[in-house]
């Protein structure tokens, strides 16, 4: 699929910027006149993937999110979100609904919401390297000329 | 994100306005948390009406809520949830545990 725009971002893991980086992923799909729901999914799936980086890739500690967006020539928006934090160790374990390791104010739906908020959802980890989670959500589906 | 508590007899109520996001859910819950303590409600309502955004932090927010509640025996409420928001709290299965309302 050609790629017909991108953008990269670099921010520290600083809870402050989970509404930075939404909000950023979110104007850049704009270009795509999305419906105001799918805007919201990208802003959901977006505070997920970041939100992990900050409260599990880098713990306590600070360190670099990259954020990497392309518009692709199918109208459809892929969001690549990584970390060089501690990684995980057993994918599948995270990825089910409920499973957390933050305890009892993390809800452990991260994951869950974003698959259910996009069209694909990778997730590539390597412990002691990072983390990172590649979503492709296509927008415009229905009226297209 | 802010918030406006209103307590009347055995019920609060609380307001919630903004975006629920990690970042936000902190200080929400610290509010809340004070005024169960101090109001010891046997119904807490949270109103969604406000909320612009929420994430998976918002459900972790509304689950520690209810445990907290559970231990005086109190019920929880959810009500005027906008479209976006309830897409994301159904999900969590929480209408099992608590009375959940869309908004108009």
């Amino acid at each position: 699929m050609k790629e017909i725009n991108k953008f990269s971002l670099r921010i520290p893991s600083r809870s402050n910027n989970e509404s930075f980086a939404r909000t950023v992923v979110a104007a850049f799909a704009a270009q795509l006149d999305p419906t105001v729901e799918e805007i919201s999914d990208i802003k959901t799936a977006v505070s997920e993937a970041v939100t992990n980086c900050i409260v599990h890739g880098y713990k306590n500690s600070i360190g670099n999110i990259y954020i990497n967006c392309e518009i692709l020539s199918d109208k459809s928006l892929k969001i690549r979100i990584r970390d060089r934090g501690c990684g995980i160790e057993n994918i599948k374990q995270a990825m089910e609904p409920l499973f957390t390791t933050a305890g009892g104010e993390r809800a452990g739906l991260g994951f869950a919401v974003m698959e259910s908020f996009t069209d694909s959802l990778k997730v590539r980890s390597t412990v002691g390297k990072g983390t990172t989670v590649t979503m492709v959500k296509r927008l415009n589906v229905k009226e297209d000329e | 994100m802010s918030l406006n508590i209103k307590a009347s007899g055995e019920v609060v109520t609380v307001y919630l306005m903004g975006e629920i996001d990690h970042h936000t859910a902190r200080s929400i819950r610290e509010e809340i948390d004070a005024a169960i303590e101090f109001n010891m409600p046997s119904l807490l309502i949270l109103d969604f009406d406000g909320v612009s955004f929420m994430d998976s932090s918002g459900i972790g927010l509304v689950m520690g809520r209810f445990r907290n509640l559970q231990k005086n025996k109190a019920s929880l409420s959810i009500t005027n949830l906008p479209p976006n928001i309830y897409k994301v709290m159904k999900l969590s299965g929480i209408e099992k545990l608590a009375k959940i309302e869309k908004g108009a």
